[in-house]
């Protein structure tokens, strides 16, 4: 007969290594964790990273001011055009350029479009990873429409390049304004059926609620920035705290939650899209009449000197690091990239958790691969 | 506490520090030896509590290595850039500061990996994106790679 002492004869409890990745859909790219086991708990967590690193910070010390537009595009993907932002300004701040109030409520409300886009995505693949195929196609089929909006005035829809030092490349489109607005008409109401799919689903928040935590001082020290340092009460809104662009110009709720778990997170996610929404509605109608952008010399050449520039991605600060010895090419720059910092973390959450529930907290990080590459 | 007092507070704790009140940030210059006290100094400070690095960030000024740390405090809004350098390129070793902010363990790997720089009392001093027989140090500028690297 089998009772609870002679259920485990002849098992050994003992630590035994799982690799996770590089080619695993859970990781959302080529990323490879290296699990050590026991039974189902996870005891340590070490990630494998470069397998598509491409030098980009190397690269940029060949490359001229306007060229690197296009690499910044290529670290976080999913907020391109924030990151886009972000490098121009630092460039204008070197230069001392100040860009007129249209190209500042356009980039604005550019970022907000390419927040939301981001969290829908991943939203579709967090519902996904716990097993909720539905989400994909509700967040793809709101996704889309935020993408012909980008395709319309920029031209493409994923890698955009849409800011330049100094402006934008292009005027908006002049369907711009009634695209948006009618976009947040129709996500107001599609985005509770995101709710009512996922958020109040009782097998979701069993699998999320206390899982993963991180607590404040943990994520400060690990840099755990964006939504999934706002889960853990973590004030660290870019926007709020060192307003750029037209940020100064809107108001806006940082969104914090204080439980610090997968929950907190998703939550934290959920509402930052209401937020943005706000955001946009704010500027969309008020577009001052200038120019989309600023004149500017045939050859960039910053002054000597050390600049930095943080703003608000979809996954936390973002940073431009550009040190410039006067020249046409910068001498160096460096990509603070949120996802770098946030996966760091991932040992202290996920320790003592289940096997299973490392997939939920890989999910509420929402890590990009080439961002934590470069 | 504004860059005057900062000042102050960093003249105290390392005097003879080299301070430049650069455009946008407070930048202190430390010798390797005094960095690991004025960075922990700078943190356990209740006047100060720079609690957190956002930023870490190798370099190669050509003469010297060293590494650039941006910090800031969640709780009183105020920056300080430190800056350390080294002239030994065959074997650079620098202080950890992963003990005071945990980030830095994934950036000093960084560095470690690009620029061969060694942190003493780092728990995993390894490369973190290349492979371990890969030869040199990519973001030094003296690297060479007559393959992959095109100079026009």
């Amino acid at each position: 007969m089998i009772t609870e002492e002679n259920i485990n004869v002849g098992i050994k409890e003992e630590e035994f290594i799982l690799n996770m990745g590089p080619q695993h859909p859970s990781t959302h790219g080529v990323l490879r964790l290296v699990c050590s086991i026991k039974g189902e708990i996870v005891k340590n967590i070490e990630p494998h990273c470069g397998y598509i690193h491409r030098g980009i910070e190397k690269m940029t010390e060949k490359l001229t001011y306007p060229q690197i537009v296009h690499l910044t595009d290529r670290l976080d993907y999913l907020s391109a055009l924030i990151n886009n932002e972000a490098y121009c300004l630092c460039v204008e701040k070197a230069l001392e350029i100040e860009v007129s109030d249209r190209i500042k409520y356009i980039r604005t409300i550019m970022s907000e479009l390419t927040r939301i886009a981001s969290h829908q995505l991943w939203w579709c693949s967090f519902g996904m990873d716990l097993g909720g195929l539905t989400c994909f196609f509700y967040g793809l089929r709101d996704r889309e429409k935020i993408l012909d909006i980008f395709e319309e005035t920029c031209g493409s829809r994923l890698i955009i390049s849409y800011n330049t030092p100094g402006g934008l490349m292009a005027d908006i489109h002049p369907n711009f304004q009634k695209k948006v607005k009618e976009f947040i008409k129709y996500f107001r109401k599609t985005l509770p059926e995101y709710d009512q799919l996922l958020t109040g689903n009782v097998i979701m928040q069993e699998r999320c609620k206390g899982v993963g935590y991180i607590s404040k001082e943990d994520a400060i020290s690990y840099g755990v920035t964006g939504p999934s340092g706002r889960g853990s009460c973590f004030s660290c809104d870019v926007r709020k705290k060192e307003p750029y662009s037209a940020y100064k110009f809107v108001n806006f709720n940082e969104v914090l939650r204080c439980e610090g778990d997968t929950f907190a997170r998703y939550m934290v996610r959920m509402d930052e899209m209401r937020e943005s929404m706000n955001i946009i509605e704010q500027l969309i109608d008020n577009i001052p009449e200038g120019p989309y952008a600023e004149k500017m010399k045939g050859v960039i050449k910053l002054p000597e000197g050390e600049y930095y520039q943080r703003v608000e991605a979809a996954r936390g600060e973002f940073g431009v690091y550009i040190v410039s010895k006067g020249e046409k090419n910068p001498y160096r720059v460096k990509f603070r990239s949120p996802n770098f910092s946030n996966l760091s973390a991932l040992n202290t959450m996920a320790k003592n958790q289940k096997i299973a529930d490392l997939i939920a907290i890989g999910g509420s990080l929402d890590y990009v691969i080439p961002d934590i590459d470069r | 506490m504004d860059n005057a007092g900062l000042k102050e507070k960093v003249l105290q704790i390392v005097p003879g520090a080299e301070i430049i009140e650069d455009k946008q940030y407070l930048t202190v210059t430390v010798a390797p030896n005094k960095l690991h006290t004025l960075a922990e100094k700078l943190k356990e400070d209740a006047e100060t509590l720079f609690d957190y690095l956002f930023c870490l960030t190798g370099m190669d000024w050509t003469d010297s290595l060293g590494v650039v740390y941006h910090l800031t405090s969640t709780k009183y809004n105020h920056y300080i850039v430190l800056k350390v350098k080294t002239t030994n390129r065959t074997a650079p070793v620098l202080d950890s500061v992963c003990d005071i902010w945990k980030t830095a363990e994934f950036h000093e790997r960084e560095v470690y990996d690009f620029f061969g720089i060694d942190f003493k009392n780092h728990p995993d001093m390894r490369r973190i994106f290349l492979d371990d027989s890969w030869e040199g140090y990519p973001l030094r500028k003296d690297y060479v790679d007559e393959v992959n690297i095109i100079e026009r």
